[in-house]
């Protein structure tokens, strides 16, 4: 298709693995003025993806793509079109500022290299991920952005709660990331196809199959645990355990928007259905209501900021489940201005913290002088937060509100966003002015204006929210509506006005927000204690839900090892003897193998005689009370094997087995006597009977087997070989011998070489108890002096 | 022929086998060395019996004039022989060494590996 023109767009895409991979060095040379040099990459990229935005906002579409793995299908497939665009140029664009910061944040950091190296890994892997168009590399990258999150979390890993809020989040959007897997396999499986761009194609398509719901489910399994919503929420505040640049650029601006991106990415295969707009509000508006109001409930700047994202989030996903275009313009507006204000409120906070040596709200105040940059900053971001004009979140808001008023049925909705909005108008001036304004209060450190690196970042993007809401036409073309064509799936118009066209139901809901957000920031330490005392009151929440199934895991881990593995001999043997049996006697009595009784021809007397005793040996070896009868037994039953190769044309096994069973005995004789070798059996007779029970199915198993082998049709093929060739090609008239040590001349070296080994293994376990002293162990006290320098 | 040898091989692999269940070392032991011989014979008879013949080809001929036992199992057991005993060995060795450390040749009671009572997990992170 368009891949010569878009080939460079495949390599710049996977231009932060590269800076992965250089980052530790440079930082070891650069120290942390290496975060100036790496933040060009993004930067580059930036620029590089501005290059589509005209044709995009066109109306244009990119997919191309080469060939990943050809064996399965996949490819490194990109699909570019409105939705994808923007996202790629926030991820980018805001990685710029973020990697600045990081730079200035762990400024002497001993391990900031490796940090600047899994920044850029979740940067490339995030790319990967919105700019995905082949459904297993989407996965594969999906998976990518938790592990990388997995290790930023854990960064600081000598902490219990970063390592607990780590694998909390790994096991919480991995275990989603795999039901997400499902979810796309079965859909481009029904769909037939392996792209997202075939999946769209389709239509309505998915809607009408049968799997449908289970498509559905599995996807917002997906979405739902990446993007933080109820009841999979509780990951994200603890995530919080990381950098603070790792909060505002994973946890704030784009890493959980993965779950919104896939919504909306879907949302013309698998939305505008009854499902749809039922279930996405119903959890999105939850979890806007209770990120909300536990944001309330913090004082920590940077759980405050955690829980609102978790608010966010939930309004985007409710306002996605409308399937409104409207609706859904104002949710393209709001994910654009959420991320520059929460990544740059997070990088406040994170400058506060730095500066201040204190996140706690209550504890700070008065910072205004000491620190003016990052004041203005943080007014700017929190006026677009709160949904001030002229700023972007305005404009958003504005959108939405006029959305949900035209729309049928959507009361409660309205009544949702405008709830969870005012709380949210309350945090975010909780967040940046309380610590400004006010009387200057004593803080842990000394606080004075953060370095360049520290307040550029959320000056840029704070700045960006007032320019984008002033450029209102240019935003509408170039942002809202291409992300919008894409969410709908066909081309929509926008026409966007900072200044409203006229007094409807929108502006009485923002100037409503507004009065009562002021009202609620007033009041916020009322609301917070009343918040404190509900959530105290009901105790229990899915955090420490996730906490008991950890520890039940490991006790269940407990109880099956105990099961499977309990540390007797006996009961490993059984087991094992068990599934022998089964496995002699199931297939012949499952495929309705004839079972032959066995005949008895023209036995010579001496025949029986030999088979007698060798029966008679068995029998008193297994019943022997003493250790003389019992070695003599197992030298019976040994030799009259022995005599049975010799009636039966094996003179070469017949003297090999004399030889090996006087060894056995002798050698046996010799540890017998210094082992306890108590008289009888003594296991009691019910075990003894079961034991008997199981070795005699086992014994008719192998008769049955044996029966049936001889049963069959002789294949002499092999045998005739060695006959016809021992002395042509061998020179050899012993066939037995010849096979032994000529046709199969390797095996014997193998057989020599275990006999060696053994060998001297026996050598070293005698060896090493000679050089050391015995043990003070009674019972072995008793033997040992018997025992030395004898065998 | 072949039929008797299978209840026979059948008798050695009942033997082995409730010998292995014991829990006393001393006693697996014997019932190991049993075992080695009832494989022999299964390996023995399925390769079909033959009376009193070696394969041995005559010194005026190229190849065995009349019917010979099979030599293919004769040279499979031959090796297997070699083998089990020397594992016996070994592992008589290894028990007497156990008696010797532990005491005991009660497998229930060497539990230096995996004792009864272990304590539970670590449930935390």
């Amino acid at each position: 298709m368009q891949l010569a023109a878009n080939a460079p767009t495949l390599a710049v895409a996977l231009l932060p693995f590269v800076a992965a991979l250089v980052a530790p060095l440079l930082t070891a040379v650069l120290r942390h003025n290496a975060g100036w040099l790496l933040a060009a990459v993004p930067a580059a990229m930036f620029v590089h993806f501005l290059g589509y935005l005209g044709p995009v906002s066109e109306g244009q579409r990119f997919v191309f793509g080469v060939d990943w793995v050809p064996a399965l299908g996949v490819r490194y497939q990109m699909l570019i079109d409105g939705l994808s665009l923007i996202f790629a140029l926030l991820i980018t664009g805001i990685g710029t500022f973020i990697i600045v910061y990081a730079g200035g944040y762990l400024k002497g950091h001993p391990q900031q290299g490796r940090f600047f190296s899994f920044m850029m890994m979740f940067m490339g892997a995030m790319l990967g991920l919105v700019l995905a168009d082949d459904l297993l590399s989407l996965f594969v990258f999906w998976e990518l952005t938790s592990i990388t999150s997995f290790l930023l979390i854990g960064f600081d890993h000598a902490r219990a709660a970063a390592r607990r809020a780590a694998l909390q989040a790994l096991v919480v959007t991995g275990g989603g990331g795999l039901a997400l897997l499902a979810g796309l396999l079965l859909a481009g499986w029904v769909g037939g196809v392996t792209s997202m761009s075939g999946l769209l194609a389709l239509g309505g398509g998915l809607k009408e199959s049968p799997f449908y719901v289970a498509i559905f489910v599995l996807v917002l399994a997906g979405a739902f645990t990446k993007s933080a919503q109820v009841p999979f929420h509780f990951w994200l505040p603890n995530a919080m355990e990381a950098p603070t640049p790792v909060s505002a650029y994973l946890h704030s601006a784009t890493m959980v928007k993965a779950g919104v991106y896939l919504l909306m990415r879907m949302q013309p295969a698998l939305g505008d259905t009854a499902l749809w707009t039922t279930v996405l509000p119903l959890f999105g508006g939850l979890t806007l209501l209770t990120g909300a109001l536990l944001a309330v409930r913090q004082t920590d700047l940077k759980l405050m900021l955690a829980q609102t994202t978790v608010a966010s989030l939930g309004l985007l996903v409710m306002l996605i489940g409308t399937s409104d275009a409207r609706v859904i313009e104002g949710a393209a507006l709001y994910l654009v201005a959420h991320s520059l204000f929460k990544g740059a409120l997070f990088m406040v906070a994170g400058g506060i913290d730095h500066e201040a040596g204190t996140r706690d709200v209550t504890k700070l105040g008065g910072l205004r002088k000491a620190m003016p940059i990052t004041f203005v900053a943080a007014m700017l971001a929190a006026l677009s937060m709160g949904g001030l004009p002229p700023f972007i979140g305005f404009l958003a808001k504005e959108v939405f509100y006029d959305g949900l008023a035209h729309l049928d049925g959507a009361t409660i909705m309205v009544a949702v966003a405008l709830v969870g909005n005012v709380l949210l108008f309350a945090i975010a001036f909780a967040v940046a002015l309380k610590p400004f304004v006010g009387p200057e209060v004593h803080t842990p450190k000394h606080a004075h204006e953060a370095p360049p690196s520290l307040w550029l970042g959320p000056l840029v993007l704070a700045l960006a929210a007032p320019a984008l809401a002033i450029a209102s036409p240019w935003t509408g073309a170039m942002v809202a509506g291409p992300i919008v064509t894409s969410i709908l799936g066909r081309p929509f118009e926008t026409d966007l006005h900072l200044i409203p066209s006229y007094i409807g139901a929108a502006v009485i809901l923002s100037l409503v927000t507004i009065a009562l957000g002021i009202v609620a920031y007033l009041g916020l330490a009322r609301l917070r204690a009343a918040v404190a005392t509900v959530t105290t009151a009901v105790g229990w929440g899915p955090d420490r839900g996730f906490d008991q199934a950890v520890a039940g895991l490991a006790r269940l881990a407990a109880v099956v090892r105990r099961l499977v593995q309990p540390g007797g001999l006996e009961v490993y043997i059984t087991t094992t003897i068990l599934f022998i049996v089964a496995a002699l006697i199931a297939p012949p009595l499952l495929l309705g193998v004839a079972v032959r009784a066995p005949v008895w021809p023209d036995v010579t007397l001496y025949e029986w005689a030999i088979l007698g005793i060798a029966v008679l040996g068995l029998i008193v070896v297994t019943t022997a009370a003493s250790r003389l009868v019992a070695i003599v037994a197992l030298g019976i039953q040994g030799f009259a094997v022995a005599v049975i190769f010799l009636l039966f044309g094996a003179p070469d096994l017949s003297f090999t087995q004399f030889m090996v069973e006087t060894l056995s005995v002798v050698i046996l004789a010799l540890v017998m006597v210094r082992l306890d070798f108590r008289p009888s059996d003594h296991r009691p007779p019910l075990v003894a009977a079961r034991d008997l029970v199981i070795a005699a199915a086992t014994g008719i198993g192998f008769t049955l087997l044996l029966l049936a082998v001889v049963g069959q049709p002789f294949d002499s093929v092999l045998s005739d070989f060695f006959a016809e060739n021992s002395r042509a090609i061998a020179h050899g008239r012993n066939i037995v011998n010849v096979i032994i040590v000529d046709f199969r001349g390797l095996d014997t070296l193998g057989e020599i070489a275990v006999v060696m080994v053994t060998g001297l293994a026996v050598l070293a376990l005698i060896g090493l108890r000679a050089r050391r002293p015995a043990p003070a162990m009674p019972a072995a006290a008793a033997v040992a002096p018997k025992a030395e320098g004898r065998l | 022929m072949e039929d008797v040898f299978a209840v026979l091989i059948g008798l050695f692999f009942t033997a082995a086998i409730y010998l292995m269940l014991s829990r006393q070392i001393i006693r697996i032991l014997l019932g190991i060395a049993i075992l080695g011989n009832a494989v022999n014979l299964l390996i023995f008879t399925a390769g079909r019996l033959v009376r009193e013949v070696p394969p041995v080809v005559p010194e005026e001929a190229m190849v065995p004039l009349v019917v010979t036992a099979n030599p293919l199992p004769q040279a499979l057991i031959l090796t297997a022989i070699v083998i089990s005993f020397s594992f016996f060995t070994f592992l008589l060795v290894l028990a007497y060494r156990a008696y010797q450390e532990l005491g005991t040749d009660e497998v229930d009671e060497m539990r230096l590996a995996e004792p009864a009572r272990e304590p539970p997990p670590p449930g935390g992170y």
